[in-house]
């Protein structure tokens, strides 16, 4: 027995036939429309963004690489060593070791300090949420995107190039761009 | 029977050695231009720039891409003719090269003392010696294709066959209307016959099928399913390094010859309108750019036509373009003869 499909059939809409008038349209008017079009993309011009020299500009809360911050005044660190980041990375990526403060070494604002922070950027997602966990507002993503290296343990930062002032290589988007 | 170029005057052998080789070296110079070119404007017609980095502006990107086909192991498969397998390449940069020959660059030059005519020869036949040419031509892909040993590139060289000789009747039948009306077969003579208007506009179906004829001739889109870049396979599948330069070598000095087909046949070559007379000198030029601007149009047409189906390229080949060619013709003759 044949399948009736019944009325359930998509009517397909079928070109102009090849021949005659239509075909001729088909042929040249169709052809130069073609032609008009590519051609407006030479008055376009490039939309091309020249990469090492040009930087495609990062949105302000864009998730680059991690900061580390200090107080401005004081200059103590904000990080007191809780893990709170390491607690919520899902990469696993942070290793925290907390050490106390002792009045003749100061580090950090609370009871703690953070001996040693490392993030390794190998593993890191990106995903921000170790910047959510952080009730000091210690750790936040930065707009640097060109973090990558030639071996792996380079992707470790330390503490110190963490807390470093990062060097804005990325440019940011301005308003309404 | 003379075997000499037969030109209305004399011309010494050492002449016509000299202006083969410029001839030759010009064009071959050229190409590597016309290349990068060709990838810089079609990366314009896409938005982008096409190649930027090597070189100023990425001018010396053939060059780059020259010393890396040149490296290349040179390797061909076991079941491959090894001497066909060589010859076909050579073959076709043979036929494509000497369709140079008749390209007329200028008219009869008086340089210090001694006349010069500034084009390779100016046979009798004309287009005729072209499209024994592009007969031959056909070999090298044939032979190739053949020879690689390999069915995929046996069948594509077939269907480039197929193609070459179903638009080498259109093409020619195109270039008839022209004949009939200049009344010579001359190249020089067919340019001096535009002397009041350039053959494009009397002959515009003739045009019409010129070009489309031509792109379908020089494997250009949108008839490059000989080639066809990514998709299928075609007759220099097997074909790496020198042999495939070679084969895109031919292609491309094809493209220039067609083009300057065209421009004399149909653009006047070495013509200005509006009645403006250069210097002679200037005639290369004239040619040269008008060859360029054809040459864009090559470039535009492949930026924007997708690629035929292989029976909608027989079917359009025969079913339109040879009757509309033919029909052209006698046309062109009964108004021209009444």
């Amino acid at each position: 027995m044949t399948y009736d499909p019944g009325a359930d059939v998509i009517q397909v809409v079928r070109h102009p036939g090849a021949s005659g008038a239509a075909g001729t349209y088909r042929a040249f008017g169709e052809t130069l429309r073609g032609l008009k079009t590519t051609f407006g993309r030479i008055v376009e011009g490039p939309t091309t963004i020249q990469y090492p020299e040009e930087k495609t500009p990062v949105y302000p809360r864009f998730r680059g690489r991690h900061k580390l911050h200090r107080f401005e005044d004081t200059g103590l660190e904000k990080c007191v060593g809780c893990s709170l980041c390491a607690a919520a990375c899902p990469a696993d990526c942070i290793r925290v070791v907390a050490a106390e403060n002792t009045p003749e070494n100061r580090i950090s604002a609370g009871e703690r300090y953070a001996a040693v922070y490392e993030i390794n950027l190998s593993r890191c997602i990106f995903c921000g949420y170790c910047e959510v966990a952080c009730p000091f507002d210690a750790i936040t993503m930065g707009h640097d995107y060109e973090i990558s290296d030639y071996t792996r343990s380079d992707l470790i930062f330390t503490k110190e190039m963490l807390l470093a002032d990062a060097i804005e290589r990325t440019p940011l988007r301005t308003e309404g761009e | 029977m003379n075997l000499f170029a037969l030109v209305n005057y004399v011309e010494p052998w050492w002449i016509q050695i000299i202006k083969s080789l410029v001839i030759f070296l010009v064009i071959f110079l050229l190409l590597p231009i016309l290349i990068v070119y060709e990838r810089k404007l079609l990366g314009r017609f896409q938005n982008r720039y096409g190649p930027n980095r090597v070189g100023p502006f990425g001018l010396l990107q053939p060059l780059a891409e020259i010393v890396k086909f040149a490296t290349k192991e040179p390797s061909r498969p076991t079941t491959s003719v090894g001497f066909l397998y060589r010859l076909a390449p050579a073959i076709a940069i043979l036929t494509a090269v000497a369709a140079l020959a008749i390209i007329p660059f200028g008219n009869v030059q008086d340089i210090f003392g001694t006349k010069v005519g500034l084009y390779g020869m100016d046979v009798s036949i004309g287009p005729l010696y072209v499209f024994a040419l592009a007969g031959i031509s056909f070999y090298g892909i044939m032979l190739g294709g053949w020879a690689s040993g390999s069915k995929y590139s046996f069948l594509g060289s077939m269907r480039g066959a197929a193609q070459l000789i179903s638009y080498e009747v259109s093409q020619g039948l195109a270039l008839i209307g022209v004949v009939i009306t200049a009344q010579t077969l001359s190249l020089t003579g067919i340019v001096h016959a535009q002397g009041n208007v350039w053959f494009f506009l009397p002959q515009i179906v003739g045009f019409l099928i010129f070009m489309v004829a031509s792109f379908a001739e020089t494997n250009r889109a949108p008839f490059d399913l000989v080639e066809a870049d990514s998709e299928i396979i075609g007759y220099f599948t097997e074909y790496g390094g020198t042999g495939w330069v070679a084969y895109e070598f031919a292609e491309y000095t094809n493209m220039i010859v067609v083009s300057g087909i065209a421009v004399t046949v149909f653009f006047g070559g070495w013509l200005l309108p509006f009645g403006i007379h250069p210097p002679g000198w200037v005639d290369p030029f004239v040619v040269l750019a008008k060859i360029f601007l054809v040459l864009s149009f090559f470039i535009w047409i492949r930026a924007t036509l997708p690629r035929l189906r292989y029976d909608q390229l027989m079917s359009f080949g025969w079913k339109i373009l040879l009757p509309l060619a033919t029909l052209n013709a006698l046309v062109t003759a009964i108004v021209v003869v009444s």
